[in-house]
């Protein structure tokens, strides 16, 4: 009982530190900036999965290979060396040093672009191909199809698994505390520099609120999905096809 | 900045060594972790098999924290926390035998072994009921059936799942070195400390790294080949 008493008393003396860090006497830390930048990563890395995902669909090898490559290599290496190639070449790349918290940003930006583009990837190519078909035989062309017909809906379908995509790309701003970002792992790891004796204590409250920032969120994702499998069982039975949840059905479709 | 060169750093006695023992280490690490997390897998979902509730439930606990507090947190939650609780005597003999490997085996093996079960109860949900019902109705006890019927099959259909985790764990290896442990990524950032040639030492660890990962998926996708074409050539 003693170790419970002891982790909520670190709490009550801690929680703004594991809140934000040491802002505003130095840079935004804490669960603020883990949130910010998993955030960030995942909506700067949207963007560029997107445009993996369509290079290594398209049938140009100009754009497949260099695709195929980046995704590979990414998949390949651990995410802990790509954050060392990153804070030893953008500095380099500039001509300036970049603070860690941009590092990391980078970092993630490039990791997530490419596991999201898999994700893409596999949400277009598990589209019935007739949609393709339709869309080009209503005189769309390839790309128009691909924007206003392909993409939108690989993209709905697809929200559960990106959801999910945004819990890892929290879990891995945890390794931002191996260039020193400022973020939840650094501050608690701060933490247990000034106080010595209580890590298990500290890394224990550490895991916890990981695990109920995570699991809410894996949650979210897991009820998303079943809304989401439900809403396709019930479409195809009424023959509407995968519409949005706000789309007009058909008239006489239950 | 030194001109680009390769040998300076792989050619150089001190700094071959070190990269040599740091790749040693890191597959130690990974092989280690990975027997550990596959034989508890295989634990994990057994017991979520056997008809208790309060077992299923244990068991998915086990799952959600693993699956849900990063796996760096958990290592530094052994490395630094747990060590410090255990008994007196057991802390010395770990730091006498290298502890921070032991504690790295040990926290990779069981966050992996969380995604391993999981992995192996869907490959479990796509095998058809009456494989169990016909192997009960042959003899089999239920340790029987699950061990000569349901896990090769569950075990098939787990086989791409397996794989990702597989290559995963192997490049999850790297965090031990935030808990000290002298591995491959270990031994680069001395290497690159000691050298100054920052750009050999990161490209050497990154093809052994992507090498080893490549490797891996080109096994997996070896072993999950459609059987009938495996048995044709």
């Amino acid at each position: 009982m003693s170790m419970l008493s002891n982790m909520i008393t670190i709490i009550e003396d801690n929680w703004l530190l594991l809140l934000i860090g040491q802002y505003p006497n130095g840079p935004l830390g804490g669960i603020a900036s883990t949130l910010i930048l998993s955030v960030l990563g995942i909506v700067l890395a949207f963007p560029l999965s997107v445009l993996i995902a369509l290079a290594r669909l398209s049938q140009w090898k100009v754009l497949n290979w260099p695709a195929t490559a980046l995704v590979y290599i990414v998949r390949g290496v651990p995410l802990l060396m790509l954050i060392l190639w990153v804070y030893f070449l953008v500095p380099l790349l500039i001509g300036d040093s970049v603070p860690g918290f941009v590092t990391m940003l980078c970092t993630l930006v490039i990791y997530e672009g490419a596991f999201l583009s898999e994700i893409v990837r596999g949400g277009i190519i598990a589209l019935p191909s007739g949609q393709m078909d339709a869309a080009r035989a209503l005189g769309h062309s390839h790309v128009g199809a691909m924007r206003y017909v392909i993409l939108p809906q690989a993209l709905y379908n697809m929200m559960p698994s990106i959801l999910s995509q945004f819990v890892s790309t929290i879990k891995e701003t945890t390794l931002g505390y191996v260039i020193n970002v400022p973020e939840l792992t650094f501050a608690a790891s701060q933490l247990n520099n000034r106080l010595l004796t209580k890590p298990f204590e500290i890394f224990a409250i550490l895991a916890i609120v990981y695990f109920i920032v995570c699991w809410s969120l894996s949650e979210l994702a897991n009820q998303l999905e079943q809304r989401i499998a439900r809403q396709r069982l019930g479409d195809d039975q009424s023959g509407t096809g995968m519409l949005p949840p706000d789309a007009p059905k058909l008239q006489g479709a239950t | 900045m030194k001109g680009f060169d390769l040998l300076a750093v792989l050619t150089h006695p001190q700094f071959s060594q070190m990269l040599l023992s740091g790749m040693k280490m890191t597959l130690i690490i990974a092989l280690g972790s990975w027997m550990l997390a596959m034989s508890l897998g295989f634990v994990l979902l057994v017991i979520r098999m056997l008809p208790s509730k309060a077992a299923d439930q244990m068991v998915a606990a086990y799952v959600s924290y693993h699956r849900n507090v990063p796996t760096l947190v958990q290592l530094m939650l052994w490395y630094f926390g747990i060590a410090n609780i255990l008994p007196a005597g057991l802390q010395t003999w770990l730091g006498d035998h290298n502890g921070e490997a032991i504690f790295a085996i040990v926290g990779l093996g069981l966050c992996q072994a969380a995604y391993f079960s999981e992995d192996l109860r869907s490959g479990f949900r796509s095998i058809p009921p009456g494989q169990d019902e016909a192997a009960r109705a042959l003899g089999h006890s239920y340790l029987g059936a699950m061990a000569y019927v349901l896990l090769p099959q569950a075990f098939r259909n787990a086989l791409p799942a397996l794989v990702n985790h597989t290559v995963s764990l192997f490049k999850n290896s790297s965090l031990a070195m935030a808990i000290g442990v002298a591995e491959l990524t270990h031994a680069v950032k001395e290497v690159e400390n000691l050298s100054f040639r920052v750009f050999e030492a990161y490209l050497i660890a990154t093809v052994v790294y992507l090498a080893c990962s490549l490797l891996l998926m080109a096994v997996g996708a070896w072993l999950s080949r459609d059987p009938a074409s495996a048995e044709a050539s």
